[in-house]
């Protein structure tokens, strides 16, 4: 499918792993900590204008709203540049959110595109059948000059669940599973194409969470085949025509591995690596500090309507500070017509707007010396959230709202009997 | 082209908020953030690495984030190459787009200790580790790619070439 895609943007008929090839650019996106060395580069190529002021976004998402004068200024070479150069999709404070929820959500990413980002979670788009991967700010800088980058077609890693999915069980279950067998660099150059029966039953927002943590696999791309539930999501919301690629039934794979999800339960990625991912259950008694869920991994709706659901009712313990942030004001909205933050204030959460914030340790929930923080975003690496001797622990939504619940790492059954 | 320098040895999964933390990148001054690299990772090396000293690492280097400022603040500190098993592919191209080669060398990157002498000959991809008195060899760099290097980079390189053809430019540097 990532072959198709390639092809039909390098005008060819077909490419195959290791060809370098010269591809047209659908969309293409930067954010307030990478676009800023995009648009200096920009200007030192010497181009007058961007390729296309339509298929460009910036997103101020990461250190916003601004946390210190740098990140003021950072915000402002955006915004200068997206009004010199009348860039449409220009987001913002009241506009903007998580870029990798809220460009889906805008329907200005679809199946059958080749996007790239600044930012290693543009992989996060292979969730619609497009071909998403992450660059660099010069390579931005490039695109947003040409509308075209060199790629290296990438070999395929063909991923098969199938199996009953069990309780509180969600993509971030599988996507941690999985790179906990095949190893941070398990991918490493490659596509991963997700598929099975298992993954057909999952909705949009579970999808988004696995391609989203393609990269954490090393992965170039991680791609779902376009099906009902895509259709579902996208159309109402497309602001282009699109075409969808299917897989070819003989379509050659570096290496095939199937899992049974029945035996894939709620699972927690240990420090410092995602590749640490083990049973819930057998990680032991494990005190924390703060939960944070939210980011572009895990601050989806869906997310926050499975949080709510163990937190109704309940109180966190005393010893825990929970921040939920709704990935995009579409989300945030939602979310209070759902009455979610009563239930999460009462809780006693804090609510932040749309931001990446503490995901990368930037600000609304940076954590101490020591601490330990269960979060549903996507790296645990050695300092990511604060302190350089603080500790992640990456979960899913069922797992941090019950682990908030408690104090410690535990499993949502311990504090919600059904589902 | 040679390069020449002093050894700092890193190991496997080195990610981009250990070589440059994420708290630093609302700095967009390169030398300012080259003060912060590896800072988490091993305090000592921003305070003691002299320019063209050399890095070597082992598998899945720069995993992690898109961040340039991470080949950025590498270069600025001194770094003339790295060495690793294996690189993870946003870095790769990072590395080269910022003018700081990369060699994929397993032998080298488990044999060459820290603080060891090594001489990198870019054209030929030789590793010569003066200390230990051993000889490696990488996939060389090819002709244009080095030029790149040369120019100090995509950007200067295209600006020299008065183009913008980047397919031509970096169409080797292999991912």
């Amino acid at each position: 499918m990532t072959e198709k895609i390639l092809a039909a943007h390098a005008g060819k008929k077909y490419v195959a792993p290791g060809d370098l090839i010269d591809a047209k650019i659908d969309f293409a996106l930067g954010n307030d900590i990478t676009a800023p060395l995009a648009i200096q580069a920009f200007n030192e190529i010497g181009v007058k204008k961007v390729f296309h002021r339509d298929r460009i976004a910036l997103v101020a998402d990461h250190f916003t709203p601004a946390k210190d004068i740098l990140s003021a200024d950072n915000c402002k070479i955006l915004r200068d540049f997206a009004k010199a150069h009348r860039i449409t999709y220009f987001f913002e404070a009241g506009e903007a959110g998580i870029e990798h929820a809220l460009l889906p959500e805008q329907g200005l990413v679809l199946p059958g595109n080749v996007v790239i980002g600044a930012d290693s979670h543009t992989c996060t788009y292979g969730a619609l059948g497009a071909f998403a991967t992450g660059v660099g700010s010069t390579d931005l800088a490039g695109v947003m000059a040409t509308g075209r980058l060199w790629f290296k077609v990438p070999e395929t890693i063909q991923l098969i669940y199938h199996g009953r999915i069990n309780p509180w069980v969600s993509g971030k279950d599988f996507i941690l599973y999985t790179i906990g067998d095949i190893g941070v660099d398990g991918a490493l150059y490659q596509a991963m194409e997700f598929c099975g029966e298992a993954i057909r039953k999952l909705p949009m927002s579970s999808r988004f969470t696995m391609a989203n943590m393609a990269i954490e696999a090393g992965g170039k791309n991680g791609i779902f085949e376009p099906d009902e539930v895509t259709q579902e999501f996208i159309k109402p919301r497309a602001k282009r025509s699109f075409r969808v690629y299917r897989s070819d039934p003989e379509a050659h794979y570096s290496a095939i591995r199937e899992y049974d999800v029945s035996n894939i339960f709620p699972q927690v990625s240990l420090p410092h690596l995602p590749s640490n991912a083990k049973d819930v259950r057998e990680v032991g008694r494990i005190e924390i500090d703060q939960v944070v869920i939210g980011s572009c991994t895990n601050g989806h709706l869906d997310d926050l309507r499975v949080a709510a659901r163990i937190l109704r009712g309940k109180k966190i313990a005393p010893s825990v500070r929970l921040i939920i942030i709704p990935a995009t004001p579409t989300i945030y909205r939602q979310a209070l017509k759902e009455k979610l933050f009563e239930v999460f204030l009462s809780a006693g959460a804090v609510i932040s707007p749309p931001t990446c914030g503490p995901c990368l340790g930037g600000h609304m929930g940076v954590i101490a010396e020591g601490e330990r923080a269960v979060s549903t975003t996507n790296r645990n690496f050695r300092g990511r959230m604060g302190h350089a001797k603080s500790e992640v622990y990456l979960a899913g939504p069922a797992v941090a709202a019950a682990s908030a619940v408690k104090g410690r790492i535990c499993h949502p059954e311990e504090v919600v009997k059904r589902k | 082209m040679k390069l020449e320098g002093r050894v700092w040895k890193f190991g496997s999964d080195i990610d981009t908020d250990a070589i440059i933390p994420a708290r630093y990148l609302n700095l967009v001054d390169a030398d300012q953030l080259a003060r912060h690299a590896m800072e988490d990772e091993r305090p000592e090396f921003i305070k003691e690495v002299k320019p063209g000293d050399i890095l070597v690492a082992g598998k899945n280097f720069g995993c992690g984030s898109s961040r340039e400022h991470a080949p950025l603040a590498l270069k600025f500190a001194g770094i003339s190459c790295i060495i690793a098993k294996s690189f993870a592919r946003i870095f790769y191209r990072n590395g080269f787009n910022q003018g700081v080669p990369l060699f994929e060398s397993s032998e080298a990157a488990e044999t060459i200790q820290d603080g060891d002498q090594v001489r990198v000959d870019m054209s030929t991809g030789e590793i010569e580790n003066l200390t230990q008195g051993a000889t490696f060899f990488a996939k060389p760099i090819p002709l244009f790619m080095q030029e790149l290097i040369n120019d100090g980079g995509l950007i200067p390189h295209l600006q020299k070439k008065g183009g913008r053809d980047k397919t031509q430019a970096c169409s080797a540097s292999g991912c």
